[in-house]
């Protein structure tokens, strides 16, 4: 549903469906609602099995890379070591609100998920990793795990199962590289939330060293559905064309449009119609002028651009950008892109680690450029500086928070160059004719 | 120690001027039920370290703030260094490392906020908290308002947390309402 | 090492074959390439921080870490093409973009890393306009001085302290562009290992207070030698300037110190410059001690040792060849050698194999043993009615004077006359300190090591084993010897643990003694 607002006709609700449904929190009411069927399923059902019925429904991660779920599953042997499951539950990427919702709405359907992957993957243990800010879904969540516990569908005997499954939840404290998978790791095992470099993987060696598997809330959530109604179920969802992107994908919307909210849409879904039949295009006497589509790390869409693309994985990535975390931000003509770049690079800037050099420092004298520029301080020359700067931060450090920061800068300064020079000229206080300057969205 | 000029932010609170807070003998946290707690939280973990971000946690549950003599006291408690524990501390955003006003103001004000008017909540709040800047505690001692980044909740602009209070939807005009209802 | 599975793979052209495991950095080393890099260290765990070492490697999607990436089969590696160059400069130009540029004033001038890699691979220009990042000099206590503004966080330090000396004092406080190097209140960097963190520092922000502004690194003159601190035997190198020593830092050597070195070790460089040396040698005539020249004076020194039984006091920080002549001389009048050695706390750094500030406060203690001489349990001198005693190297700290006036005869072979022998000695003869001369010592693991010569000696002063040779020959023992080795040969020759060793073999990492046990059982390390 596109909540808070009503269910649209053309949305596919299968994770949202009892989202703003209070009813949907407690230990009966998911049970009610059909909760538990498929952990105490799979609780019976060989890891290997599982395994094989994820790989087989073509569900890629939902937090952001893609990558699909039941090889990352398929890492994991049955090797007598000790593994852990972790769910990433750090959603701080700009324009993403999904997971909240999910833990929101129906935290014993991400407890179900994240006890019905630990199983598949060998672990006993589990650990969810809410970030910091998110206090209400940190109570939603604790509490649903306390009423698994008392109800014994988690513990030594999960569900009369004879398996162990014990959940954790541990709260982070304000760091956006935290739900990087190193890092939530490090974060976890009490250090600065530092990624970590890759190899070793986390099946190798993640959490205190041990085989580890880590996957999104979205991602997680949707588990259970699998294994209940089986891979071919899942398998209707999608471009028949296109057998890589498979299911049902919450995209959160924001920005300056009429109705922002998480809606959830099979994959392919056209993003013109999407954006002005679902969400109802823009404001009143406005017209889009950009959107993001997948979070803020992900190139920036001009209107024309976003209207011709399709809303899976090679869809987007077809049109010049990532499906990513499908947080989709709407920009109208109304906003100063130089301006909001300028605060997107202040995000990075501001959640940098500190390890890499390039991202340390990058990201920070973007910031510095990018501010200068928007104040009316700058030159010719400054765009220059930052294409530069912006592929020296790609490619070349630990983790992608620098090439993150880069890529708005690149896709601004490509498709809104109108804007940056406009800005130029202004510093030169030249007398301005209304209209004469009007910024060019291509 | 970093005074900057930054330009990714500096310091988010300020530290206030020499207070009595530094005099005072430090009274430990992790005593009675706090302990207690602190002993199950070490449980879940294979490693005393892991438990350090709820400690810290906790730390500021009980007293508001993290101090230095706090972060002896949580170095102690998991065997590691008071430096180790500093150097965690100031990584994460959400401890204090100074008291702060009684309610504690985080406002988004990251892109997807900021285009629907997130700096004019901030200084809606900067008004009507008394607080003067980004950063300060109000003399009366209830508020501090700072910007954070994204707070993951960007389809109900303008977000802020009061504490651990996560407030949706806030508008220029509710925040004199919002502020009234905290002494 | 029969079953290591080694890997080929071509480096800059070069075909090279290394262990696998081996990273690309160490790999490049082996074929003579230097991949640039701060962060990385063969001492300390991998960080893979600084990215300075980033190279192509042929169908891999990006520039790889060279000192992270282990070596593959086949492997085509440029370390010069176009786009790790490009990826490099890219990197110095990030790291100077708030860095104060003040080369001018900071002593890592010179010696300097990131001036080096900058004049190699960085650009001529700047291209930053903004305001800099400005943050105050910190005493981080102990021996360092922090200055945050030329600090390239290649953290280092931290990991020094966290992994090799297990006193994890330093952090890496905050995130992004505030971030810096810090420690917690109160709790400062005194443990005797962490001046190593000013060694590791690559750039200027890890500063030794003691070297603040003596001196800059082009006007040193540098020479290898051994620390006499204590008996580990650190390799080390003293540097001086106009014939003063500034400075003495670590050399690496694996069997001995790794690159580490402790702050007792350190210090002891001030005594090479001690301005009240003895540099004549002296004669007692009547009440006073009259300048002498060296014939007179060994003549002299034989005359008062004539027909007695000579009794040895050395010091157990003399070279091995100035005990074995001082053996002889005892051989030769039947008398007896001793020596006491100053003991303190030891200090182990644990993330060394078999590294500590040892108890025993001198350097060739091993050798002593291994002479014959005698460890003196108390202060008093076990001497005969009739003993002339041969003080070599001894300051006689809390020696009882009484025994002084026992014997029939002094001589007094040292740097300096300590107080109590001024009315005493009968002869004095002045010999250089360990910078002023080379030779050998003899460390707690029976590893010999050569000692190579900083500054010239004062006024007329000799190596000791000079006027040791010279004395045995006045005396009528045997042996001519005209060099260090020439001693060395004889001592290899007398001496069954160092049979097998040759002076120049030995080279600047040392070698050990055929039989260790020999070592370990005399030693109260």
């Amino acid at each position: 549903m596109g909540y808070p607002h009503g269910s649209h006709p053309r949305e596919t609700p299968i994770l949202s469906k009892y989202f703003g449904d209070a009813g949907a929190r407690t230990l009966d009411g998911w049970r009610a609602r059909g909760g538990y069927d498929a952990l105490q399923q799979a609780l019976a059902t060989d890891p290997q099995e599982l395994q094989m019925i994820v790989k087989d429904s073509g569900l890629r991660g939902r937090g952001g890379a893609g990558f699909p779920t039941g090889l990352k599953w398929s890492f994991m042997k049955p090797d007598g070591k000790i593994h852990y499951m972790l769910c990433n539950a750090d959603e701080s990427e700009p324009g993403t609100f999904k997971d909240r919702e999910i833990m929101r709405w129906t935290p014993h359907g991400l407890v179900e998920g994240v006890a019905l992957a630990a199983h598949a993957i060998y672990a006993e243990t589990a650990y969810i990793y809410i970030r910091g800010e998110f206090t209400e879904p940190y109570a939603h969540v604790t509490r649903a795990v306390e009423e698994a516990y008392a109800a014994g569908v988690l513990g030594a005997n999960a569900m009369g199962s004879g398996k162990r499954v014990d959940v954790h939840v541990h709260r982070g404290a304000g760091a956006y590289i935290c739900g990087e998978e190193t890092a939530l790791m490090n974060s976890l095992e009490g250090r600065r939330g530092n990624p970590r470099i890759k190899p070793p993987f986390p099946a190798i060696a993640g959490l205190f060293g041990r085989p580890t598997t880590i996957n999104n809330v979205e991602t997680l959530a949707t588990v259970p559905y699998i294994i209940k109604n089986g891979a071919e179920w899942y398998k209707q969802f999608g471009r028949p064309d296109n057998p890589k992107s498979i299911g049902t994908k919450l995209f959160s919307v924001c920005g300056n449009i009429t109705r922002p909210g998480n809606y959830e849409v099979a994959l392919g879904f056209p993003f013109k119609d999407f954006l002005y039949d679902l969400c109802g295009g823009p404001l009143p006497g406005r017209e889009i002028k950009a959107v993001i589509p997948g979070g803020s790390s992900v190139p920036i869409l001009t209107r024309e651009e976003s209207e011709a693309a399709i809303m899976d994985y090679e869809g987007f990535a077809a049109a010049g950008t990532l499906l990513g975390s499908g947080g989709v931000i709407v920009f109208d003509d109304k906003q100063d892109m130089v301006r909001q770049i300028a605060r997107l690079v202040r995000f990075y800037a501001h959640e940098s680690c500190a390890q890499c050099t390039q991202c340390r420092e990058g990201t920070a004298w973007t910031l510095r450029i990018m501010e200068r520029i928007r104040d009316g301080a700058g030159t010719a020359e400054d765009f220059d500086t930052l294409l530069s700067i912006a592929d020296n931060m790609t490619g070349k450090t630990i983790c992608v928070l620098s090439d993150s920061c880069a890529t708005p800068v690149v896709s601004g300064l490509k498709k809104f160059r109108g804007e940056f020079e406009a800005k130029i000229v202004a510093n030169r206080a030249m007398v301005t004719v209304p209209g004469a300057f009007r910024a060019s969205a291509a | 120690m970093s005074h900057g000029p930054s330009a990714s932010g500096g310091a988010l609170v300020a530290a206030p001027p020499h207070g009595a807070h530094h005099d005072e003998p430090y009274v430990p946290v992790f005593t009675g039920q706090a302990r207690a707690e602190l002993d199950t939280i070490m449980s879940r973990y294979p490693s005393k370290q892991a438990a350090l971000l709820p400690a810290l946690w906790l730390v500021q549950d009980a007293r508001g703030w993290v101090s230095d003599a706090s972060m002896e006291e949580v170095a102690n408690a998991l065997d590691i260094t008071p430096a180790y524990v500093k150097g965690v501390t100031t990584f994460y955003t959400m401890y204090h490392q100074h008291p702060v006003g009684r309610h504690f103001i985080q406002v988004c004000t990251t892109t997807p906020c900021n285009i629907c008017g997130a700096e004019d909540v901030v200084k809606s709040l900067l008004e009507h908290s008394g607080c003067g800047d980004l950063g300060l505690t109000s003399a009366d001692g209830r508020f501090t308002v700072i910007e954070v980044e994204c707070l993951g909740a960007c389809g109900f602009p303008t977000p802020i947390m009061i504490n651990n209070d996560f407030v949706e939807s806030v508008t220029p005009e509710s925040v004199s309402r919002i502020l009234a209802e905290r002494t | 090492m029969a079953d290591v599975k080694m890997v080929n793979l071509t480096i800059e052209g070069r075909p090279v074959t290394v262990p696998d495991g081996t990273s690309i950095l160490e790999a490049a080393k082996t074929a003579g390439v230097l991949i640039p890099h701060y962060c990385y260290h063969p001492g300390l765990p991998i960080a893979g921080v600084c990215r300075m070492c980033l190279v192509e490697v042929e169908k891999f999607p990006k520039l790889a870490p060279s000192c992270a990436t282990a070596v593959g089969e086949g492997q085509v590696v440029y370390v010069h093409s176009p786009k790790a160059l490009e990826a490099r400069k890219g990197v110095l130009e990030f790291l100077l973009i708030n860095h104060p540029l003040d080369c001018p004033i900071c002593d890592q001038a010179g010696e300097c890393e990131l001036q080096d890699y900058t004049f190699a691979e960085g650009r001529a220009d700047s291209r930053y306009r903004e305001p800099k990042r400005f943050n105050p000099v910190e005493d981080f206590g102990g021996d360092v001085l922090y200055v945050q503004n030329r600090c390239i966080l290649c953290t280092r330090c931290v990991r020094f302290m966290g992994d090799v000396a297990h006193d994890p004092v330093l952090n890496v406080s905050e995130r992004g562009d505030r971030a810096y190097i810090g420690k917690a209140e109160g709790h400062d960097l005194t443990n005797p290992w962490a001046g190593n963190v000013v060694d590791l520092c690559p750039v200027g922000a890890l500063l030794s207070k003691d070297f603040l502004n003596k001196a800059r690194a082009w006007e040193l003159d540098r020479a290898p030698s051994v620390c006499t601190g204590c008996s580990q035997g650190c390799n080390v190198v003293v540097e001086t300037r106009d014939n003063i020593a500034v400075r003495m830092r670590p050399r690496s050597n694996d069997a001995v110190n790794q690159f580490y070195m402790c702050e007792v070790g350190r210090e002891g460089y001030r005594e090479f410059n001690r301005r009240d040396r003895a540099e004549q040698p002296l004669v007692r005539t009547g009440h006073s001690l009259i300048i002498a020249d060296w014939e007179d004076a060994i003549a002299a020194a034989s005359r008062a040792f004539a027909g007695k039984r000579v009794v040895v006091l050395a010091s157990p920080n003399l070279s091995n060849e100035a005990l074995f002549l001082l053996d002889r001389i005892v051989a030769h009048s039947n008398g007896q050698g001793l020596f006491r050695v100053e003991t303190g706390v030891e200090f182990v750094l644990p993330g060394a194999p078999d590294l500590a500030l040892r108890s025993e406060r001198a350097a060739n203690a091993a050798a002593a043993r291994m002479f014959g001489f005698a460890e003196l349990s108390s202060s008093r001198l076990p001497l005969q009615d009739g003993d002339a005693l041969l003080i070599v190297g001894e300051q006689l700290d809390g020696i009882d004077a009484a025994d002084l006036d026992r014997t029939a005869a002094i001589v007094h072979v040292g740097t300096t006359v300590p107080d109590v022998l001024a009315a005493r000695v009968h002869v004095m003869l002045p010999i250089t300190n360990i910078a002023e001369e080379e030779g050998t010592l003899t460390n707690l693991r029976g590893r010999v090591q050569r000692f190579m010569q900083a500054k010239a000696a004062p006024g007329l002063a000799r190596p000791s084993w000079y006027v040791l040779a010279d004395l045995l020959a006045a005396l009528g023992g045997e042996g001519r010897y005209f060099a260090p080795a020439d001693v060395f040969d004889a001592l290899s020759a007398a001496h069954a643990p160092f049979a097998t060793l040759d002076y120049d073999s030995l080279g600047l990492r040392g070698l050990p003694v055929l039989d260790q046990s020999i070592v370990a059982a005399g030693a109260n390390a």
